[in-house]
């Protein structure tokens, strides 16, 4: 069995569509739409790699991101970080809250599939 | 205030100042001269010559205010400075 | 010869002119135009009450039985006024600047305005002067006697009534103009007019009767000088002691006498006018004294012997058959008596009423002196009756004496009883240790002594003084008789008089000053008195010598801080010359001072604070103006200065707001373009990564046909979402048009939920109400409609949701209410609903952008209404008002 990624996105589509192309290339895919419990679901999950929409319902996906690099168990868990929003704000704070990677929608789909392979240690 | 750079005042405000003498001694003039009679003519008897004394008053009377007038006249703008300040309590000014 | 009738009909015209100046000028005075009155001329011819009819008729009587003697009287006056820069220009400066209204008030001011003194001088005052008066009212009753019988000395008893009805006349005349009003000053200047008329009458009657003597009856002066030297005049003895106290009395008397103070100082309107009666006055004196000596010497020649000298003037132009010249001189007797008695009376009767009546009054009826207007109008009335007791007391005098010998010599007793003044006027003016206990000993002997060696042995021995007293002394005390105090014996009795009671009255002054100690208002009154000319606008600057270095510092210190003000002093010390903190208190340093100190107080304030240390002057009335004034002055720059500091804020806050509002315009814009561009590539993704896996190819065609729907749906969206950002655009813009319609509301209700759709929701409407005709955009309005009902259809999350529309019409205001039964909107965010992209829940159920209800508000603005939220309807509730007749704002 391939290796884990949790996919927390509110958009139905996009999870869909993230999920075909990550199952597709071998991976679990785990999805989870609500920001407000993201974080334990990681933790509880555990997964290889967590791909971290920002604009999430309950909860942003920086403070997801700032919890989960401040807890041991996940400080070095490599998450991916999407946003739909253009400004060069969100890279920022995504680096300094310590994302693996940064990621603008929309995006090929070679790209994502690309990134989290890198980030599973493929 | 001038009187604390000038060392003298200016020949104007001395005058004044010399006047202002003037009319204080002028009284004193007057009682010398009115009591003169006292000093002359007979003390014994008392016998005086009524026209001599009466032409000497009414000389002497005309030449004290005579000088009263010459006095007073310059000293007036100096009074009516002072008193018309007082008088409108000094707003015009 | 005049008949009498004629004369007395003269008389009467005469009063009437009198009465008509003084009502004319009063007239004129309350219309304020009367500059030319207040002349130095004026002024100087009011002062000739000094020449009364005593002068007037007596000083020839005088000249007939003592020489040149009589001139004494007039030369006293002459030496006050030529030296009227000593005493009579500070007399008239402290008059104004206490508004001093009577001789008794400057004495009771002076010594801390008690009323003790008051009420003595005023009983001097009226004791001494009641004989004078009664003096005058002979001397009128005496000329008429003249005319009268045509023989001097010799008048019928009825004469009595001539005196009552000159006495009756006077009494209407000085209340008719001497108590018109209350000045503020007690100024009367119909009165000081008709007096001036008086002393040009009396003026030229004596010397028209003088020329007439001189150069008709003689032939000129040298003539007259050889009548003299032939005359009983010619071997005048000059008695050097009544020579020198004589000139001494009558130069007391001008300032003492109650009525000479009236006119000159309480009836001044300018120092000037003072400078011009310096020699203007001497000059009428010596005038009206001129031809005293020839009168005398030809009335003793012409006329037989026996006839009274006293009446020379009148009987002289009589005895040559001059009717119209003795009409002349009778007038200007007759004016001379006049004139005094007003005055006199105007004098006394203030004072009465200041000093006795008033305290008096005000003590009997406390309650009554609270009432401003009531007091004003007994004052007026004790005036009144002050100048009828006075004038009465003249007459009843006059007829209890009846007349003759014994009123001949009242005249210099007067003035003696005037004179115990003096000493406590000088020393009130000239010197600060002056006290009022002082005053009143000094005055209260001289007064006493005056009574008993003068005034009451004048009565003669039939009158008051007990004939064994005045040859025996009181007691048998033979060193206490009246006329031989302290065994002085055979003095002249009026010298002697003078001597002792103005000896002991200036001792028991001067004494009593020095052991005494005078209360703080006497302290202040004594510096405003003797300081006279060191305070006010026109003689600033301080007195040396007074003011302590010390309390300066004192004082500095308080408004300064220590620091500065020792610094300062230090500096002027060194300036001067001198080691140490304390400069001598010259004039230059004092006024350094006051600049300094005005630079934190205001020059005011300064000025009144060191005129309390400098004790030079308390502080004037002008001085607590000018604080006053500066104090306005700087509560009013205070007041712009708050106004401007307040317009400041309000700028201020004004741009904080704007800035706020930028930076929030910012803000939003920025979080505006981050939405449009969350919203745009989050249906771009889908799209994007579906085609993608589409282009890809190899899937299941049930799969293809679900992809290429999502695909097909986030195209619509993007759409739909397009459209609302140039909607919201043009209607923010205010582009849009309107196009207006009328409209039914039910209709527009029935299609807005037809275009909703059908749902699940139940719908409850009231069809009554909804029967309202709307002119408005009928699309935009339905627009909006649509939109809640959606809203509520997506949002309601009731298990049996239920939408209720209420229409209500308020006026020209429709209101539509959307109230469904869900959970309704939190309260904190009712507040966002209406932004842009301020969607509350998860996006997935909205399905819009967020843009619904921004839009809706952009429409109903446009269409001049509003949409609002409705708290505590049970439910999510809005509430979207709009006005039946659209009236849109060009």
């Amino acid at each position: 069995m391939g290796k884990h990624v949790l996919l927390i996105e509110d958009e139905p589509n996009i999870i869909e569509a993230i999920q075909f192309i990550l199952s597709r290339d071998g991976w679990r895919v785990s999805t989870h739409t609500d920001g407000a419990d993201a974080a334990a679901v990681v933790r509880q999950m555990a997964p290889d790699v967590v791909v971290l929409d920002v604009m999430l319902p309950g909860r942003s996906g920086f403070e997801i991101l700032q919890e989960l690099r401040g807890d041991a168990a996940t400080r070095t868990l490599p998450i991916l970080m999407l946003t739909a929003k253009s400004q060069g704000r969100d890279r920022e704070m995504a680096e300094r809250y310590g994302a693996s990677q940064f990621m603008t929608k929309p995006f090929a789909n070679t790209e994502i599939l690309a990134s989290v392979r890198a980030l599973g240690g493929f | 205030m001038r009187r604390g750079r000038a060392l003298f005042l200016e020949r104007r405000g001395y005058r004044l100042r010399r006047l202002m003498d003037a009319a204080r001694l002028l009284p004193v003039l007057g009682v010398f001269l009115f009591m003169l009679p006292i000093l002359w003519g007979p003390q014994a008897t008392g016998a005086r010559s009524t026209a001599v004394d009466g032409v000497y008053l009414f000389l002497v009377w005309p030449v004290l205010i005579v000088l009263a007038y010459l006095i007073s006249r310059r000293l007036a703008p100096v009074t009516e400075e002072a008193g018309d300040a007082w008088d409108e309590g000094g707003a015009g000014r | 010869m005049i008949p009498f009738k004629l004369l007395v009909l003269a008389c009467l015209g005469y009063v009437l002119l009198l009465f008509i100046v003084a009502f004319v000028v009063e007239q004129r005075a309350a219309q304020g135009g009367i500059k030319w009155l207040r002349s130095p001329l004026v002024y100087t011819l009011s002062l000739s009450i000094y020449c009364t009819a005593w002068t007037f008729y007596g000083a020839v009587g005088y000249a007939a039985r003592s020489g040149l003697e009589f001139a004494t009287i007039y030369l006293g006056p002459t030496l006050m006024f030529i030296g009227w820069w000593w005493l009579l220009r500070k007399l008239v400066r402290i008059g104004k600047t206490q508004r001093v209204t009577s001789i008794a008030d400057l004495i009771s001011a002076r010594y801390g305005k008690s009323n003790l003194l008051g009420v003595m001088v005023t009983l001097l005052a009226v004791v001494s002067a009641t004989p004078y008066i009664a003096l005058q009212l002979q001397s009128v009753t005496l000329s008429f006697g003249v005319f009268a019988q045509g023989a001097p000395n010799d008048w019928k008893p009825d004469s009595g009534q001539t005196a009552i009805w000159v006495a009756i006349g006077l009494a209407m005349f000085t209340i008719l103009f001497g108590t018109r009003n209350l000045d503020a000053n007690e100024q009367h200047q119909g009165v000081v007019t008709a007096i001036a008329v008086e002393a040009m009458v009396k003026l030229v009657a004596l010397l028209t009767v003088g020329v007439f003597v001189v150069w008709v009856v003689a032939d000129g002066p040298a003539d007259i000088i050889a009548k003299v030297n032939v005359s009983s005049l010619s071997g005048w003895r000059l008695q050097p002691g009544r020579w020198a106290g004589l000139t001494f009395l009558s130069a007391a008397a001008v300032v003492s006498l109650p009525r000479m103070f009236q006119v000159m100082v309480v009836e001044n309107v300018s120092e000037r006018h003072l400078a011009t009666a310096a020699w203007a006055f001497p000059l009428y004196l010596f005038a009206m004294s001129l031809f005293v000596v020839p009168i005398a010497v030809v009335g003793l020649e012409v006329l037989p012997k026996g006839s009274n000298p006293d009446l020379f003037v009148l009987t002289l132009p009589l005895a040559l058959h001059h009717g119209s010249l003795a009409m002349l001189a009778f007038l200007g007797g007759f004016s001379s008596a006049t004139s005094m008695v007003i005055v006199a009376a105007i004098a006394l009767s203030t004072m009465v009423s200041n000093h006795i009546v008033m305290p008096f009054w005000l003590k009997v009826g406390t309650r009554q002196a609270t009432v401003a207007g009531d007091v004003r109008q007994i004052v007026l009335v004790s005036r009144r009756i002050s100048i009828a007791g006075v004038l009465a007391l003249g007459y009843g005098y006059y007829r209890v004496t009846g007349g003759g010998e014994a009123l001949a010599a009242i005249g210099l007793i007067s003035f003696v009883g005037a004179a115990q003044v003096l000493p406590a006027m000088l020393g009130g003016i000239f010197w600060r240790g002056g006290t009022r206990t002082g005053a009143v000993a000094g005055l209260g002997i001289g007064f006493a002594v005056w009574l008993y060696t003068l005034f009451l042995p004048s009565f003669g021995a039939t009158g008051l003084m007990p004939e064994h007293v005045m040859q025996a002394g009181p007691f048998g005390i033979g060193w206490l008789r009246p006329h031989a105090m302290f065994g002085i014996e055979e003095a002249d009795p009026l010298l002697h008089a003078l001597f002792w009671s103005m000896t002991l009255n200036t001792l028991a002054f001067c004494t009593v000053s020095l052991a005494s100690f005078p209360d703080p208002v006497e302290r202040l009154q004594s510096a405003q008195f003797v300081n006279a000319f060191e305070q006010g606008p026109g003689a600033r600057g301080w007195s040396h010598g007074l003011a302590e270095a010390e309390d300066m510092l004192v004082m500095s210190q308080r408004i300064l801080g220590p620091e500065a003000a020792q610094s300062f002093f230090a500096a002027q010390a060194r300036a001067q010359g001198m080691a140490g903190l304390l400069p001598d208190t010259t004039p230059q340093f004092i006024d350094q001072l006051e600049r300094r100190l005005s630079g934190s107080v205001g020059a005011a304030t300064a000025h009144a604070m060191i005129a309390q240390i400098v004790g030079g002057a308390a502080v004037s009335v002008e001085d607590l103006m000018a604080v006053a004034n500066e104090t306005a002055q700087i509560m009013e720059y205070s007041n712009q200065l708050e106004a401007k500091s307040e317009e400041l804020t309000r700028t201020a806050r004004a741009l904080r707001e704007a800035n706020g509002k930028l930076t929030q315009l910012s803000d939003q814009k920025d979080a505006f373009l981050s939405q449009i561009s969350h919203e745009l590539r989050t249906p771009m993704t889908s799209i994007r990564a579906f085609s993608e896996i589409l282009m890809e190819g190899g899937m299941t065609e049930e799969q293809e046909l679900k992809y290429a729907g999502i695909i097909h749906d986030e195209t619509i969206r993007l759409t739909r979402l397009l459209d609302d950002l140039l909607d919201l655009s043009v209607l923010e813009n205010g582009q849009v048009t309107l196009s207006e319609v009328d409209v039914d509301l039910r209709d527009l209700i029935d299609r807005a939920l037809m275009a909703a759709g059908p749902g699940a929701m139940a719908v409850e409407r009231d069809d009554s109400t909804e029967t309202v005709v709307v002119r408005t955009d009928s699309d935009r309005l339905s627009q909006v409609f649509i939109n809640l009902v959606t809203n509520a259809r997506k949002y309601c999350d009731a298990a049996k949701p239920k939408l209720r529309i209420e229409v209500r019409v308020r006026g020209g205001q429709v209101d539509v209410d959307f109230i469904d039964n869900g959970r309704g909107i939190p309260k904190e965010s009712q507040a966002i609903i209406f932004e842009k992209f301020a969607r509350l829940t998860d996006q997935a159920r909205a399905g819009g952008a967020g843009l619904g209800l921004a839009i809706c508000r952009e429409i109903m603005a446009n269409l001049g209404g509003s949409i609002a939220y409705l708290p505590g309807q049970g439910g999510a509730a809005f509430r979207v008002s709009f006005p039946r007749r659209i009236a849109r704002a060009a």
